[in-house]
């Protein structure tokens, strides 16, 4: 039975609701202006590019997710991936839609506002702080900047408030409702996502770990709640904060590996079973390979190092010198060597020491761990030989020649064991690009290694092979992978000479395990060494508190219309102010109570605490972690630590306000002086909308006007 | 509410120790008393606790603490015994300098010797190498040129007998640590025993280096701070202040040797801050009465230290006046201290002229003297012209001529002085060619321009130009000697010479990289002095303003020690030891012989020791974890369990504390890494191993009904005895030496103790 009247009650925070339009109108408003590349939009843009048209790549800056959101919201709008990003400044062309290409940055920006209103009502502070956290916020003209472009920084700021906001959601519902498990679900996702945008979300990621593990503590010392429930709430809450988010992040890498199938610019960072897994490069080549090395194989040998350089094992016509420059002697055999271009001299042709043939017999003889083979240079015949003679850069090792016999006793010593290192993973015939072997030389059982120097002149400057009896145990200079592969079929010399020079064919399939792919990515992503590189607005941490720095982010190509990375230096201020004052705050307070002298309730001293743990704790996560790397640094990577002082602000004057001041005098003369602020704040904000916006364009008197810092370099042109 | 707790605690377990350990030989094996005694020792425990308490430092006390000592006493003396004999057990062998002796022995001469010298580590350690080689009849004349040279007769034994004397008492230490956290004479003699027969600790205590005297302070301000802490209740006495200030000492004296000490401070800050908290939370102390427990602290464990450690600076200086191989890293006016130093005393022109010859250094701290040579950039490397560097040992080729832009002739009459503004030529005296930058990219800042030397005899090009500026100065200022700051504008590119601290490859002599920087921002690194100068035509002044003074002095010494560590960046092709190989023994160090035929001596836990210590750090965790749930859940323990999990919690807490503050911050580390960075880790590693395995054998009785437990016990502690004499007696050739066949070859005496393929003996 219907009741009338049918009555819907809805209640609207129109604060909130006035703060988010405000935020969305200052981040999204004219977003396609300026029309040109802007900062690191020249960065991130080539891998948007690489998205669209699937090519693989490899950024050690950070983890896919933020790479496929900026490449979603390009998706949007259509863009093909035809745009070189060459230089900041570039004129986008009409067909590139640039407001979705910044659409997404921008909505999370936006959506940082309502957020940090939310979580400061969660962390139990009254609508008018929140609105105060929201303005911090909604006024910071770095954070506006940094959101209006095609930049990662808000979409991490956005999932880290959001993590935070929805854990302490869950926290603070009633423990009888199931529904708050949605809550903790929300906060490890978010904190999967910021993670996976950038790795500075781990940090945040784990300090909210140790917050949760805190109140699990407290629930684990609550005798009133039977052991089955602590059991049952504490596996919940490791399933949704530990699990999900490896998962997820583990998922993006899968979205990541399953979307970008292409080979492309980075593919020789990685190894030849990953390259194959690539459409084209060389997979085109390898595609329809044999997979079992056989006696009879024709093979090229890649060395496993590729830093600095991939390169394969090679010979030529060429021997080594009767003396070197320093007066040592060699062998004067052909020379071998590692060559880092495709070549004819790269193939060699594996070769049972007991048999005299070239062919691989049907059915084929699988080499197998263990074997002894001899390797046959194809274009030369020469058998790959080592004895006891110093290599000829590196003296201490053995050389490694093409065996001549100038019938001067010296024997050829050309039998080699192959020992595959990664049987175990494989299988103990040898595979090709698969198993990575090692060749032990039987006489001396040294191994064959990449020595990694280059040799000289008459080496050709091409890099230097040498066998090594004193070896380290898994070091990948010492493991080589069939790349190419065929079964030889002719005993002649001309014919196989003819045979090297034709392409391969065949047809087998082969695939690597997502699992093996996402290890060795994640791997290479971490140990990936990027120059470090001098920029002319890198700044160090300590420069950030007192922003004495800023970034130029764009400058208009002919005007002085530009745009920089600049904060609001009045909530800049208020932000380290109230750092300080929480502390000192904090201090008082411990040694006071330490002392039995309790100044405020035992529940505000728990919300002061709680507090204290977000926003400090929040700071210092991300801050300290700049303090100790080793990277080139900018003022934008404080932007997150510096939400978290926002947060904190409005928060600590409400505490002030309600438990400090007594008189009521001074409570108003508070309100006066937090009102001045906040004016003088939104001054500062129409102040240097020039610069954030990057209109109306300065005269360069006005300029040096707004050079309020000394060190700060804004563009003046000459006219 | 932590008075409560502690007081009774040591009281139980004072007494109960009394009982368990009777007499040294059976205390091995019989720690465990049956239940009920225990039981009945404690309650009297906990009323002798209850009756001190009150009386604040009670003489009965006292008396318990008195009856342990003397049973362990005869413990401690056959530690001492077998730690001494181990580790001085063939200290003469091998009898050539081995591994990083040639660093250390040649420092610890260069004091004796009275030279000046640099190392990045501060100089106690050496200072006291010196100073036992001096003892001991070592003259200072043998050069250590490079490990393996012999030493013939000199008075080597000296310096290793000293460091050995010091590594030797390391398991003392650590059984009277342990002793003190656990109250258990067993925990005791295992985390000794562990010690005692761990190859590793063994060979790093045999050479002239500096970790065992490293280790020896950290051991020792650790068993000072324990020892002070059971003096918690006799506050300001006089044992109480000796505890305080040998704490403060020792921190001096870790910090001196190396500055790894710095994590023992902050084991030892924690411990201080928390004990502090502790003192604030008792009601029963007056403010006052807490601002004096700060001011002996302050003073002890912050100033006293301190002093010390300026202390050992200051004997540095005094004693080390002679000029030597390390001046070149320090800036002029320090150098103008040391005796043969062309600084010292010196007199030259003031002021900067056309056509003097200089030397020219860089302003950053160890930034070198502007260096050309012969040699030309390598092909790939920018044009191939003649490479410019910074160097930081005096040369001949250091020199550069100041020329004008178009005259090559000295002028006759007083020469112009150079101002600021003023467009110089620089030319280079010994291959006369001039400094030169062009817009390639340089060797390794590649943002940067290259600096190479150009044309000759006084020929070249427009960029060959340099405008002089005197930092802070104006248009026409005058160029000082030694107090101006300097930056040289390249005129043709506007970028400003610069170096930027990075270490050229072999083709540049391993120098450090010279660029041409675009960014003009005012550093140090493209800030340069002009140090020698040499002008007969112009009048000389004496230079003795100078001198630098010790605070000066002092700060400069170290920020050139730390750039000096960060600088040991690990080389391309050589393998680098990584933190998470360390405690899993993956890899040891070679400190003798490659060959078959070499006396060989490798550094090298002994697997069993270190794999037990791996394992019992994931056993104590657990066991933390296990005891503090419950705990935290209320579940009734007994009396022996709380007092187990207190053990574990505290005295735990602080060994585990120890082991993380010596291992994780390497992991943060950019510099070369070493195996033996481990070691001071390992100590506390096996300090908790001692505790943890004594409580894990002690609570049997969880699982097992009493006899079986007692004999559980009893069989876990003699088959680990065993386990740790049988392993040591298996690899004791790593530190006392081995020859013959490698352990892979057929024939070797250690054929089947290669367990794991990345030992290299």
């Amino acid at each position: 039975m219907l009741q009338l009247p049918l009555v819907v009650t809805a209640q609207v925070d129109l604060l909130l609701v006035l703060v988010s339009l405000l935020a969305f109108w200052t981040r999204l408003s004219h977003l396609n202006y300026p029309n040109a590349v802007v900062f690191d939009e020249v960065y991130y843009g080539q891998f948007v590019s690489l998205y669209m048209k699937r090519v693989f790549f490899i950024d050690d800056s950070g983890p896919p997710l933020g790479h496929m959101i900026l490449a979603f919201g390009a998706y949007l709008g259509g863009f093909d991936g035809n745009f070189m990003w060459n230089r900041i400044g570039a004129e986008y062309p009409s067909t590139v839609n640039v407001w979705s290409l910044r659409l997404l940055p921008a909505f999370c920006g936006a959506l940082c506002v309502p957020l940090v209103y939310l979580l400061t009502l969660e962390l139990k502070f009254s609508h008018l702080s929140a609105l105060g956290a929201a303005v911090l916020l909604l006024l910071e003209n770095s954070l506006i900047v940094q959101s209006r472009f095609m930049l990662l920084e808000s979409v991490l700021i956005f999932f880290v408030l959001l993590a935070f906001f929805s854990y302490l959601r869950f926290h603070n519902a009633p423990s009888s409702s199931w529904s708050r498990y949605s809550w903790l679900i929300l906060s490890g996702v978010s904190c999967g996502a910021a993670v996976g945008v950038k790795y500075m979300g781990l940090f945040s990621y784990l300090l909210l770990l140790v917050v949760a593990s805190l109140h699990t503590w407290k629930l684990i010392g609550d005798k009133t709640i039977s052991h089955m429930n602590v059991c049952v709430q504490s596996v919940h809450r490791v399933l949704c904060l530990v699990v999900v988010p490896v998962l997820l992040y583990v998922f993006w890498f899968y979205v990541h590996l399953s979307f970008l199938n292409r080979s492309g610019p980075h593919d020789q960072l990685m190894s030849s079973a990953f390259q194959a897994s690539l459409q084209g490069g060389l997979s085109r080549i390898t595609r329809g390979q044999p997979l079992e090395v056989a006696y009879g194989s024709q093979v090229t040998l890649r060395s496993s190092v590729s830093q600095p350089i991939p390169c394969w094992l090679h010979s030529h016509k060429v021997n080594y010198p009767i003396r070197y420059d320093n007066g040592r002697g060699s062998s004067h055999q052909q020379q071998v060597t590692c060559y880092p271009f495709k070549d004819v001299n790269n193939w060699w042709i594996i070769k049972d020491p007991g048999r005299q043939q070239l062919v691989v017999d049907t059915p084929p003889r699988p080499v197998r761990h263990g074997d002894v083979i001899q390797l046959v240079h194809g274009m030369t015949s020469r058998f790959l030989n080592s004895h006891d003679v110093a290599a000829p850069m590196s003296p201490h090792t053995q050389e490694v020649s093409g065996y001549i016999d100038f019938n001067v006793s010296m024997p050829a010593q050309n039998l080699w064991r192959v020992d595959i290192s990664n049987r175990e993973a494989e299988s103990e015939v040898w595979k090709t690009i698969l198993s990575e072997v090692r060749l032990i030389h039987v006489n001396t059982s040294a191994v064959l290694k990449l020595s990694g120097v280059s040799l000289p002149d008459w080496g050709f400057r091409q890099l230097e092979v040498v066998a090594d009896k004193l070896f380290k145990a898994h070091s990948s200079s010492l493991e080589w992978t069939v790349e190419e592969h065929r079964y030889g079929t002719s005993q002649e010399q001309k014919e196989r000479e003819a045979e090297l020079h034709s392409p391969t064919h065949i047809d087998v399939d082969r695939k690597i395990s997502f699992w093996a792919k996402f290890v060795e990515l994640q791997w290479k992503m971490l140990t990936v060494k990027q120059e470090e590189s001098e920029h002319k607005y890198s700044s160090s941490p300590l420069e950030w508190i007192t922003m004495e720095t800023n970034i130029a982010y764009w400058l208009h190509s002919s005007t002085n219309a530009q745009i920089h990375l600049i904060g609001n230096p009045v909530s800049w201020g208020v932000a380290n102010l109230s750092l300080l004052a929480y502390q000192l705050l904090a201090v008082v307070y411990l040694l006071r109570r330490r002392r039995g002298l309790k100044d405020v309730p035992d529940g505000v001293w728990d919300q002061f605490v709680c507090l204290g743990c977000v926003c400090v704790g929040g700071w210092l996560v991300n801050f300290v972690p700049f303090l100790l790397m080793d990277k080139t640094l900018f003022l934008y990577h404080y932007l997150p630590a510096l939400c978290y002082l926002y947060l904190l602000s409005p928060a600590l004057l409400e505490h002030a306000h309600t438990h400090l001041l007594s008189s009521v005098t001074h409570q108003r003369a508070l309100c006066v002086g937090a009102l001045a602020v906040l004016l003088s704040i939104f001054l500062t904000y129409r102040t240097f909308c020039p610069l954030t916006y990057g209109s109306p364009e300065l005269s360069a008197h006005q300029l040096q006007g707004l050079k309020w810092r000394d060190t700060w370099d804004i563009l003046y042109r000459r006219r | 509410m932590a008075k409560a707790e502690c007081t009774p605690k040591w009281n139980t377990l004072a007494l109960r120790n009394r009982k368990t350990c009777p007499t040294p030989e059976k205390s091995f094996q019989t720690t465990f008393t049956p239940v009920s005694k225990d039981k009945n020792s404690q309650t009297a425990g906990h009323l002798a606790g209850g009756d001190t308490q009150s009386s604040n430092g009670p003489s009965g006390q006292f008396l318990a603490r008195e009856s342990i000592e003397s049973p362990s006493k005869v413990l401690l003396m056959l530690v001492a015994g077998l730690s001494f004999s181990t580790r001085l057990y063939m200290i003469t062998e091998p009898p050539h300098v081995c591994w990083d002796e040639t660093h250390f022995g040649k420092m610890g001469s260069y004091y004796i010797n009275r030279t000046f010298f640099f190392d990045v580590h501060p100089p106690l350690g050496k200072m006291l190498i010196g100073l036992a080689g001096y003892m001991s009849g070592y003259d200072g004349t043998f050069p250590f040129i490079k490990p393996g040279d012999k030493y013939e007769n000199q008075n080597y034994w000296g310096m290793r007998g000293f460091c050995a004397t010091l590594g030797s008492f390391l398991p003392i230490f650590a059984y009277l640590i342990v002793l003190e956290l656990s109250n258990s004479c067993t925990a005791a003699i295992i985390a000794a025993t562990l010690l005692i027969f761990d190859t590793g600790c063994i060979t790093i205590s045999q050479y002239i280096l500096l970790d065992p005297i490293l280790m020896f302070f950290i051991m020792a301000a650790v068993l000072s701070m324990v020892k002070f802490n059971q003096q918690r209740y006799r506050s300001f006495s006089a044992s109480w202040w000796l505890w305080l200030v040998l704490t403060g000492i020792n921190l001096a004296g870790a910090l001196g040797v190396k500055f790894v000490g710095l994590f023992v401070i902050i084991l030892v800050g924690r411990n201080t801050i928390w004990d502090l908290w502790r003192l604030l939370g008792d009601m029963s102390l007056s403010l006052v009465d807490i601002a004096k427990h700060f001011l002996a602290r302050a003073f002890a464990l912050i100033l006293l230290p301190l002093i010390l450690y300026v202390t050992i600076f200051a004997v540095h200086f005094v004693v080390l006046n002679k000029s030597g191989p390390g001046d070149g890293f320090f800036s002029s006016a320090f150098q103008s201290r040391l005796i043969g130093n062309n600084l010292h005393n010196a007199s030259m022109p003031e002021y900067l002229a056309f056509g003097s010859t200089v030397t020219i250094k860089n302003l950053r701290i160890a930034g070198g003297y502007l260096h050309s040579h012969w040699h030309l950039y390598p092909e790939g490397v920018g044009a191939r012209q003649q490479q410019v560097t910074a160097y930081l040992h005096k040369d001949y080729n250091n020199l550069w001529v100041v020329h004008r832009q178009q005259d090559n002739n000295s002028q006759s009459g007083n020469p112009d002085l150079v101002r600021h503004g003023d467009i110089v030529r620089l030319e280079h005296k010994e291959t006369t060619r001039n400094l030169h930058s062009h817009l390639h990219e340089a060797p390794l800042t590649k943002k940067h321009f290259q600096v190479t030397g150009y044309g000759i005899n006084g020929t070249g090009d427009a960029n060959d130009l340099w405008q002089v500026e005197v930092c802070g100065g104006q248009k026409g200022d005058p160029v000082k000697v030694l107090r101006s700051k300097v930056r040289f504008l390249h005129r043709a590119t506007g970028c400003v010479l610069y170096s930027s601290g990075k270490t050229l490859p072999k083709w540049g002599w391993e120098q450090i990289e010279v660029t041409c920087s675009p960014y003009l921002k005012e550093t140090p690194s493209s800030q340069w002095n002009i140090e020698d100068h040499i002008n007969p035509k112009l009048p000389n002044i004496s230079l003795s303003v100078l001198k630098p003074n010790f605070l000066e002095i002092l700060l400069e010494s170290h920020i050139v020690m730390f750039r000096g560590n960060s600088g040991l960046k690990p080389k391309d092709n050589e393998m680098n030891s990584k933190p998470w190989h360390w405690p899993i023994n993956y890899q040891g160090l070679r400190f003798s012989g490659v060959n078959a035929t070499e006396y060989r001596v490798y550094l090298l836990g002994n697997p069993v020791v270190w794999w037990i210590n791996l394992a019992s750090l994931g056993l104590y965790l657990t066991m933390v974890a296990v005891a503090s749930i419950a705990t935290q859940r209320g579940f009734s323990l007994g009396q022996q369990r709380i007092e187990h999990s207190l053990v574990l919690v505290r005295g735990g807490g602080l060994l585990m504390l120890g082991w993380l503050l010596h291992y994780a911050p390497f992991f943060t580390m950019g510099r070369i890494l070493y195996f033996h960075h481990y070691f001071p880790a390992m100590l506390f590693s096996s300090m908790l191993t001692g505790l943890t395995l004594d409580i894990l054998f002690r609570s049997a009785d969880l699982l097992l009904h009493p006899p079986y437990s007692y004999w559980f016990q009893r069989a876990g502690q003699l088959l680990l005895l065993f386990s740790i004499l049988y392993s040591f007696y298996l690899f004791h050739p790593l530190s006392y030496g081995m020859t013959g066949p490698l352990a892979h070859e057929p024939g070797s005496a250690m054929a089947d103790l290669k367990w794991m393929d990345s030992w290299e003996f």
